[in-house]
């Protein structure tokens, strides 16, 4: 197991740090920082603080010019988690990750320890975490490879979140032959906390400790950052043993225990960090980095599950559950008393420093000396240039849908997984724990009451690939602009993003360019919303093969509900309340649900939006919202209107009478900007006044069918066989 | 009434209880953690949902060795009530209790959902707010949830009346549709479903707050409880 050590002369001449992620410029690089050759310690620590995934060597030129600041964020990127105000002196923590690669090689493991990893970064901030979301995409259920990875990948994110007593509130599930061999797991963690206690990630003060705790130390998930930063080919399906495996009671134990001394124990806490994405080394380095200090690690210390451990193994490995804390001088044995209480394992494991040394300490010898600023500040930065890929230069002509029967396509898309009700993997999760869950999933948005105040917030994931595939950049101002829809449709003022970028190999000029655009867009959307991005992560090397998925932007996005009693659903409440339908309709179909369903494919143009209007017509739905003009509420998205209409019928067990004036296909067109709103006779003056030429009335309430009239069509069709068909459509997919 | 909610390591619904008899149903709880040794002074003992020690060997398992199970045992042979939910019902069964065990869901898969219930018995210390045959909904949140007993077990307890709440639409493969069942004496309840999940209109029904009122009532010397009771 333990191999003898290359010596820095051999490592200059043999390369073993291609294997480990880095390229010969960069080993030159650090030969250069250093002036002198690295040893294979310092070698295996560069090649994780300089992967993708901590340096964000590709991503940073881009998330630079994300917008992250408005006078409600409290906290920004950079820390374990953003952290927005939200009144009566709480705040909201927030962030998502993608574990896509592992979930790929061992789903089980790979979607469980991703849902761990995001909840470490809640509490790292003093947070209490009181929600999950899932955004997943898959290939074609009728594979069964996709059926086996969707399995697994559920399996292992309910048992994390379960055990560990999170409520899932929500999140989506889609499916495209796109993500077939790369599926897409990304997990978002919600927090509450008195605004007065945040945590930073710092390790400050010379003489003050570093105090290891949690889980021992193993050979699991060794180097996983540069795993996660590399592409994936059939020759090399199998690596498993950069995964790490989850332990949701111990993670418990863990986050109860951190959260006591950030809430007790205030004087002697300086900063906390989770070990996450290249371990040890990360969260120290980033710790000392950040307090511009120095520090020195005994790794004799450090405990391990493993005998004879190599300082590389001890410091890239990313065992789960385990947070480095820095502790003042003197209280050391209170912080360490308080974990053992837990029996949790927690030893002083090395100092702060004088200077700005980053020192290892391996059975008395000194195994890494480099400046802290050569880890952290100084990995290297790639400013890539774009190259507009073939496909959007010349884009396909518009897709015309044709004549089609409303009936058979409303049943064709009712079933279709991306549309179907996903009850069959969402009912595996516990969605209720900590009893604050108010909307769970399955609707536009979860909502979740925040003890303590009157208040409650939403949350949503979206993503939408087919539309980034055909123009990032409106399809990336599409994702923000429906993340905002969903949460005003449950009533919630938008607050802010957190973002999981998941994209092909960003060294290709056609990758790189989705990355780039789709920031301008989704940048544009998040002033339109006035939702800053407080947080998030990159995952890049999203390829199978050479073939990269959708370009696709994952936007968490969390709301601020201030009165309970304006929560509103998208079910059907009354007979005889009217149906308006907010925004135009026009015949968009290019990378419609309706466009794949028939074609097999998307292509075309994607029609730019007005986000500015979208925003303005946001804002007043919402105030008719609070006004408690609105009795039902539902954005407009896949599969356009008449799916809505369905799934506020279906969701209300009532049927609807509408007319409207549109040729038929154009039910399925998926222009950007709708709702689909119920409204009481009583107010309908009131409404109509408020929403402007933005609400047009289309019908009313009925009971148990859906009567629609269009231009050149009718359609009649009982609820309940609507409600059918959109049921049983995953279950038996999935069997 | 002041009652006992047990918290074990891994117990996630120890606070969903406290706040449900404390908050909502305005009693007296307390937290008591599964290394203290005594139960003095309570009227009622809660075991919550959850999963004690991880629950990695068998639901319970671990649980049931933990240093509040003797005190547990002892206050329950001296007829206090105690209720145990979801994880607290398979310590309970773990911990010889109650009878019969609970097995893998038979779709081998957690089930998250609401769930239809019918009242079996409404002359317990648990249930007298409800009535008999009549139809709830509460939450359930659970992988290991089959109730099984063998035939003599079963047959002793229908005939005993020990069967509380039976599902309506059986969701995991319980026998007799076992959803809560009581001990020979009736002091003792174990059930799957969630009734503290159930006790505000905001989160979707109070169907579960009868269970607290029963209880309540029970301890102000309600008729019907188990003092009536006349089991061996």
């Amino acid at each position: 197991m333990l191999q003898q050590e290359l010596s820095p002369d051999q490592i200059a001449t043999e390369k073993p740090y291609l294997g480990l992620g880095l390229n010969e410029d960069e080993y030159d690089r650090l030969t250069e920082l250093l002036g002198r050759r690295p040893n294979f310690t310092e070698v295996g620590l560069a090649s994780g603080m300089w992967s993708e995934h901590c340096a964000y060597k590709y991503s940073k030129p881009v998330l630079k010019t994300f917008w992250t600041k408005n006078d409600r964020v409290l906290m920004g990127p950079g820390e374990g988690a953003g952290v927005i105000d939200i009144g009566e002196g709480k705040a909201v923590v927030f962030k998502a990750e993608s574990h896509n690669h592992p979930s790929a090689v061992e789903p089980y493991q790979g979607a469980a320890t991703g849902v761990g990893g995001i909840i470490r970064d809640i509490f790292s901030i003093g947070a209490k975490p009181i929600a999950l979301l899932d955004s997943l995409a898959f290939g074609d259920p009728k594979d069964s490879h996709v059926r086996q990875l969707i399995d697994q990948i559920v399996a292992g994110i309910g048992d994390y979140g379960n055990a560990i007593g999170i409520p899932t509130v929500g999140g989506e599930t889609r499916f495209a032959d796109s993500y077939a061999r790369n599926p897409l797991v990304n997990a978002m963690c919600v927090g509450v906390m008195d605004t007065d206690a945040i945590q930073r990630g710092k390790a400050a003060g010379v003489g003050n400790a570093l105090v290891y705790v949690g889980a021992k130390t193993g050979r699991d998930g060794i180097n996983g950052a540069s795993f996660a930063s590399a592409e994936f080919s059939d020759e090399e399906a199998a690596n498993r043993s950069a995964v790490q495996v989850g332990d949701p009671f111990m993670e418990k134990l863990l986050m109860d225990a951190c959260l006591e001394v950030t809430r007790e124990h205030q004087d002697a806490l300086v900063g906390m960090q989770d070990m996450g994405a290249a371990g040890l080394v990360s969260s120290s380095v980033e710790m000392a980095g950040k307090a511009n200090s120095g520090m020195t690690l005994d790794l004799d210390l450090i405990p391990q599950r493993e005998p004879e451990m190599t300082p590389f193994e001890i410091m890239l490995s990313e065992s789960q559950e385990r947070m480095m804390l820095c502790v003042k001088a003197g209280h050391e044995d209170e912080i360490v008393a308080l974990f053992k209480r837990y029996d949790l394992d927690a030893v002083v494991c090395g100092r702060v420093d004088e200077g700005h040394q980053y020192r290892l300490l391996h059975r008395g010898e000194l195994v890494c000396d480099v400046p802290v600023a050569v880890l952290t500040d100084e990995a290297p930065v790639y400013h890539q240039k774009g190259v507009q890929p073939a496909r959007l230069q010349q884009p396909a002509p518009d897709f015309e849908p044709g004549a089609l029967s409303l009936l058979s396509t409303l049943r064709q898309l009712l079933a279709d997984p991306n549309v179907a009700d996903k009850k069959a993997i969402y009912r595996r999760y516990d969605a209720q724990v900590q009893t604050n869950t108010v909307l769970g999933p399955g609707a536009d948005a979860a909502v979740v009451r925040v003890r303590g105040t009157h208040r409650a917030l939403a949350m949503t994931t979206d993503s939408n690939g087919r539309y980034l595939y055909l123009d990032p950049e409106i399809g990336g101002a599409i994702s923000v602009a429906e993340a905002a829809r969903n949460l005003v449709a449950t009533g919630a003022e938008p607050l802010g993003i957190t973002d999981c970028l998941n994209y092909g190999d960003p060294t290709k000029p056609e990758s790189f360019y989705s990355l780039a655009e789709s920031a301008k867009g989704i940048t544009a959307a998040c002033k339109a919303m006035n939702t800053p991005v407080i947080s998030g992560n990159v995952s890049l090397y999203n390829e199978t093969n050479g073939e990269a998925i959708y370009p696709t932007p994952m936007i968490g996005m969390v709301g601020l509900i201030e009165d309970l009693s304006t929560i509103t659903t998208p079910a059907f409440k009354q007979v005889r309340e009217l149906i308006y339908v907010i925004g135009e309709t026009g015949p968009d179909f290019n990378g419609s649900l309706l466009q794949q369903v028939t074609t097999g494919a998307v292509a075309g143009a994607l029609a730019p939006f007005d986000l500015t209007q979208d925003a303005a017509t946001q804002r007043r739905l919402l105030a008719a919202i609070r006004q408690h003009l609105v009795t039902a509420a539902h954005d407009v998205s896949d599969g356009g209107l008449l799916v809505a209409l369905s799934d506020m019928a279906i969701a209300g067990g009532l049927g609807a009478k509408v007319d409207l004036p549109l040729p038929a296909s154009w039910l399925f067109s998926e222009t950007q900007g709708r709702f689909i709103v119920t409204v009481a006779p009583e107010n309908q003056v009131a409404f109509e006044s408020a929403m402007g030429d933005d609400a047009h009335l289309t019908g009313v309430v009925q009971p148990a069918v859906l009567t629609v009239a269009t231009n050149d069509q009718t359609l009649t069709v009982p609820v309940h066989e609507l409600a059918t068909i959109n049921e049983e459509a995953l279950p038996c997919l999935l069997k | 009434m002041k009652a006992a909610v047990l918290s074990f390591p891994g117990s996630n619904c120890d606070t969903d209880m406290t706040w449900a008899i404390g908050e909502v149903a305005g009693q007296d709880v307390q937290l008591v953690s599964a290394q203290a040794t005594s139960l003095a002074g309570f009227d009622c003992v809660v075991v919550p949902g959850g999963f004690s020690y991880g629950d990695y060997l068998r639901s319970g398992a671990i649980a049931k060795f933990a240093p509040i199970m003797s005190a547990l045992k002892d206050f329950a042979a001296a007829g206090g009530f105690v209720l145990g939910v979801c994880n607290g019902f398979q310590i309970l069964t773990e911990a010889g209790l109650l009878p019969g065990t609970l097995q893998w869901n038979t779709s081998l898969q957690f089930i998250c959902q609401p769930t239809p219930l019918i009242v079996a018995n409404a002359r317990t210390a648990f249930s007298t707010a409800y009535s008999e045959g009549q139809q709830i909904t509460l939450p359930i949140a659970h992988g290991e949830g089959n109730y099984y007993a063998d035939d003599a077990t079963l047959a002793d307890l229908e005939k005993n009346g020990q069967v509380v709440f039976r599902y309506a639409e059986n969701p995991n493969g319980s026998r007799n549709d076992i959803a809560g069942l009581t001990n020979a004496r009736g002091n003792v309840l174990g059930m799957m479903p969630h009734p503290e999940r159930a006790v505000e209109t905001l989160l979707g029904g109070t169907d579960g707050l009868g269970v607290f009122d029963s209880l309540i009532n029970a301890m102000k010397g309600a008729p019907a409880d188990v003092a009536t009771r006349t089991f061996a």
